[in-house]
């Protein structure tokens, strides 16, 4: 079958799809976006969470044909649905990411070499606060869980601007990380609402 | 490699003129392409005209294999090849880590439940699924072998009858892989010196490394016969040793390039798809890809071994240990894996960090039917320090002492002989580490009260039970436990444990730049952090690119037993220093004259420039390079070690020690049976931390896997040998709410032996981690509780 949905903003159509594939496969496999992780395809772990329509999703346990006509964001789109969220748009309202800055993204092979030469200390202008503060608070180790644990904590800090850390705890209590032991993903969703909400201070939003 | 797409990149990291040498928490230079999803993991891989590979595993734990009817799975449309034993092209069939006793595909008999039978390549997941369901194999079961009694039995089938490994020799029987007996001292005499004598039995269940990147990988074949592979691995060098007689290619016809690894800790010592990719691409011309899933990969890869431990010791009334005694009994399973390493570890650590000269240990590791086991964080380790530690508390409440203060009257120290008759030349601060650990401030008590105007409201995420609303308080008791462990630190027992390092030093846009070439396996531990750290520390320079590991370059040794900063972090320390007094070779040749101190002074490279010690710039790298290359490729060795003596375990076997302790502190719902660990605080010693924020998500994530093996983790085999519950929803590894608060106390106390005086500590973590949750629920429960994971029916005596 061919399914067609949005996906990071964008329309994406995929051909000879079995029924019985999943969005995470079809995402994985057939549109060339493998930031969504497989580790357990048994929506226990969490590690493939994407948005689907707004909602986090353990894109493993959706069948693609469920995704017919929808938005889905995942870790690729992060950095972009965070912009236009802080712009004031829903997602897609906005017309979601535009086509040309999404092919760029895509296309630009320099990409990945310009965001691994992060300084020490330095800020990458191309993440969401979400992202910059798992690196900055050492929360990646293998960081096979780190996309799923992103895509969550971004929704969370969406709904509850400024979570305690029970709230943190009850909201990623869906992704399993087996090398951090949790801590240092705590100290990143904590200096991600501090830091989103000194940047709204700072603008007077 | 034309096709493949998603190949592991450099990683180039910059860095301010005097900023991210060793010792500061520089950021991981991999972080941008994890935190974006552009990291490509070895299941990331893609190749156009790709096939997917699966296997078809066997259902029982010991069966006769009659005969394999592979004609209909064949005959399925999309189905490229089905291979089974008969397909292999060589003599050699087997593999392994110490010892070749593991079929590449089952020949005639399987040996536990789940092992390799054949494999499919197709051009759907799917269609080569539902091909291997077609495939017929006709069994005949067979006896299982499933504990101690069974495999020593007098009838007991044996697991291997054709052994002629270098332990086939000394063990008393054929089920039994390797046997270690450590003697010292004059236990009897000791013994009747003792006032009081505490004995205990102690298990362990099977615990899985639960990585969560599943095994993986992609074979492309090559133009000249040989094959690529990317793959996560620990070690690529051991699996190119492995792979390629399988295969009948020369090892320079297998190219190994490490793929992004989710994680380890043991699990991938041990080959999974990384031969039956290979066959299945060199048998259809065509890339392909292997994935678990992770049903699969529980049945991919080896466990945590299961154990069960007879401890006495013995104490003098005024709390100093006279003797122990203790027999350690380690389930291999089905084949040897690194068995016999696990059986030296545990018998060489099985007193702990206490100083007791009159031991009798002795240590085995069974063959049996069960899964096979072999490599997890701490092994051997772990499973002695739960049976000492526990024995440890039960001593003190005999003899009516604090239990951290008994603790730290027997604590070993520098200078302590450990029962294998070896010295500990390095700082031991055993006690000292039990004194910080129970110093820090504890936890304030009903944390999940918080009073309002209204009065007192629950939040029941901080009870036992959680969101299940189980409990709002009533039934609940806290408790305190203590515990310490020892573990060694890089390969032991006369193991050559070498790394190799390449590192280039050139002028690239007016800039000096190292890139540093190792195949050390990145699994997530932040090994590629600290090379850039080293090298920038080394060789004064800003700029610095980590290759991607490969085997175009020497063996990095395996990603294990907490060695790799050390050693391949030394190997690179190594080069760099060879390369620095290359370049210095070079300045004195062309800019001696200009200036004394280029014969006169010491010289260091700082800030891209070569400085005098007194501080005075001599030169610019750059202006002593120019146009030349210094690229430089060394290996590079810790202190030897040497083998145990087979019959008294004498021997200078370890080349290092790594100390932890922890403090736990739990809450039971007693009515359920229900626990919740408040907090869990470790002390460690890590000689010098080269990366402090690295070094305490290894110590916070090592303690969580302690906390798992304590209250939840274990895969179930049944008495048919049978894996019970091999999914995330039937074999639970701690979430973020079944973590706790894990404060860290870092102590730095340089071995002088080591680089930068460091300690490997990724693994010490785990020890102390379980014994310690496990004495907290006893002080709270009054229960003995003698085996983990503790579960709620032990609780409850229901």
């Amino acid at each position: 079958m061919r399914v067609n949905f949005r996906v990071n903003g964008r329309p994406h159509e995929a051909d000879d799809v079995w029924e019985g594939e999943s969005l995470l496969y079809v995402l994985r496999e057939r549109m060339g976006l493998p930031g969504s992780k497989n580790a357990c395809e048994q929506g226990e772990c969490g590690s493939c969470t994407v948005r689907l329509d707004g909602v986090p999703v353990c894109a493993c346990l959706v069948a693609a044909g469920q995704c017919e006509g929808r938005e889905v964001v995942t870790v690729e789109g992060l950095a972009d649905y965070a912009r236009d969220r802080a712009a004031g748009c829903a997602a897609g309202a906005c017309g979601g990411t535009n086509p040309d800055a999404a092919q760029r993204w895509r296309a630009d092979p320099g990409k990945a070499a310009q965001g691994a030469a992060d300084s020490p200390a330095g800020e990458h202008a191309g993440l969401s606060t979400i992202q910059q503060a798992f690196i900055d608070a050492g929360a990646v180790q293998c960081g096979f869980c780190t996309p799923g644990l992103l895509v969550a904590a971004d929704e969370l800090i969406e709904r509850v601007p400024q979570p305690s850390d029970a709230d943190i705890r009850e909201a990623l209590s869906g992704n399993l990380c087996r090398c951090t032991g949790y801590e240092k993903i705590l100290d990143a969703v904590r200096l991600a609402a501090a830091r989103e909400e000194s940047q709204t201070a700072g603008t007077g939003a | 490699m034309a096709g493949v797409t998603r190949t592991p990149t450099t990683l180039t990291q910059d860095s301010a003129a005097t900023e991210g040498g060793i010792g500061e928490s520089t950021l991981r230079p991999d972080g941008t392409l994890k935190v974006t999803g552009e990291f490509a993991y070895s299941s990331d891989m893609w190749h156009e005209d790709m096939l997917w590979g699966f296997t078809l595993r066997s259902p029982h734990a010991h069966a006769e294999i009659n005969g394999i009817d592979t004609a209909e799975a064949l005959a399925q449309a999309g189905v490229h090849a089905v291979l089974t034993y008969d397909d292999l092209p060589t003599a050699t069939k087997r593999y392994g880590l110490e010892f070749a006793d593991t079929p590449v595909l089952a020949h005639g008999r399987v040996r536990h439940h789940g092992e390799p039978v054949a494999i499919v390549a197709a051009d759907h997941p799917e269609t080569a699924r539902r091909a291997a369901a077609r495939i017929r194999v006709d069994y005949t079961p067979l006896p299982v072998v499933h504990d101690e009694a069974s495999a020593l039995a007098p009838d007991a089938p044996l697991v291997h009858d054709d052994r002629d490994d270098h332990h086939a020799e000394h063990v008393p029987h054929p089920n039994i892989v390797h046997r270690q007996p450590i003697v010292r001292g004059d236990v009897a005499a000791a013994r009747a010196r003792a006032d009081v004598i505490v004995t205990g039995e102690y298990e362990i269940g099977m615990q899985d490394q639960a990585f969560l990147g599943p095994e993986s990988g992609l074979a492309v074949p090559a133009e000249d016969g040989g094959v690529d592979l990317y793959v996560a691995t620990q070690w690529l060098h051991s699996d190119l040793r492995q792979i390629a007689p399988v295969l009948g290619l020369p090892e320079e016809k297998v190219r190994m390039t490490l793929s992004g690894v989710g994680g380890a800790f043991g699990g991938r010592e041990d080959l999974s798809m990384q031969i039956h990719g290979c066959l299945l691409a060199l048998r259809t011309g065509k890339p392909v890809k292997i994935v678990y899933n992770r049903f699969e990969s529980f049945f991919g890869h080896v466990h945590r071994h299961p154990a069960k431990l007879w401890y006495e010791h013995g104490a003098t009334r005024d709390g100093k240990l006279t003797h122990m005694k203790c027999r350690i009994v380690l389930d291999g399973g089905a084949y040897a894996s690194a068995s016999p390493a696990v059986v030296g570890n545990a018998s060489s650590l099985a007193v702990g960090p206490y100083v007791v000269d009159d031991v009798d240990i002795e240590a085995v590791a069974l063959y049996t039917n069960n899964p096979p086991c072999g490599a997890m964080r701490g092994f051997g380790a772990v499973q002695a320090c739960f049976a000492y530690e526990s024995q440890m508390d039960k001593l003190a409440a005999e003899l009516g002492l604090d239990a951290v203060e008994f603790r730290r009257l027997n604590a070993m120290s520098q200078g302590t002989v450990m029962p294998t008759g070896q010295e500990v030349d390095s700082p031991a601060p055993v006690a000292e580490l039990l004194r910080r650990v129970k110093a820090m401030p504890l936890p304030p008590g009903k944390q999940w009260e918080s009073g309002d105007a209204a009065g007192t409201s629950v939040d029941v995420r901080a009870l036992p039970g959680g969101l299940s609303n189980t409990t709002h308080g009533e039934g609940v008791v806290r408790g305190v436990g203590y515990a310490v462990g020892i573990k060694n630190v890089g390969f032991s027992e006369g193991f050559d444990d070498y790394s190799t390092a390449r590192v280039r030093l050139s002028v690239v846009g007016g800039e000096p730049v190292a890139v540093v070439h190792t195949a050390m396996a990145e699994v997530g531990q932040g090994g590629v952090t600290v090379h850039a750290q080293i090298a920038r520390t080394e060789l004064g320079v800003t700029h610095v690119t980590i290759n991607p590991a490969d085997t175009q370059v020497g063996s990095a040794g395996s990603t294990s037993a907490s060695r790799q900063t050390y050693v391949t972090g030394g190997a690179v320390k190594h080069a760099c220093e060879a390369v620095r007094e290359q370049v210095l070779e070079l300045g004195r040749a062309k800019l001696g004259t200009y200036h004394p101190a280029w014969a006169t002074a010491e010289l260091v490279l700082e800030g891209g420039k070569v400085v005098t010690d007194g501080g005075e710039v001599l030169a610019g790298i750059a202006e002593v390079l120019e146009d030349e290359v210094v690229d430089i490729e060394l290996e590079w060795r810790h202190r030897p070690t040497e083998a145990f003596d087979l019959t008294t375990g004498q021997g200078r076997g370890h080349v290092q020690y790594s100390f932890a302790a922890h403090r736990a502190v739990v809450e039971v719902d007693t009515e359920l049976g229900l626990v919740k660990v408040i907090e869990l605080a470790c002390a460690q010693d890590v000689g010098k931390a080269l990366n402090p924020q690295s070094v305490v998500g290894q110590i916070q994530g090592g303690t969580t896997q302690g906390l798992g093996l304590a209250v939840m983790e274990e895969i179930v085999v049944d008495p048919t040998g049978k894996v019970r519950n091999p999914s995330f929803t039937d074999y639970l590894i701690p979430t973020i709410l079944d973590t706790p608060t894990i404060p860290v106390d870092v102590l730095e106390l340089a071995d002088p032996h080591a680089p930068y005086g460091l300690r490997g500590m990724g693994e010490a973590p785990t020890l102390s981690s379980t014994p310690a949750v496990v004495s907290a629920i006893r002080a709270a429960t009054g229960l003995a509780l003698r085996r983990v994971p503790v579960r709620p029916e032990h609780l409850t005596g229901t």
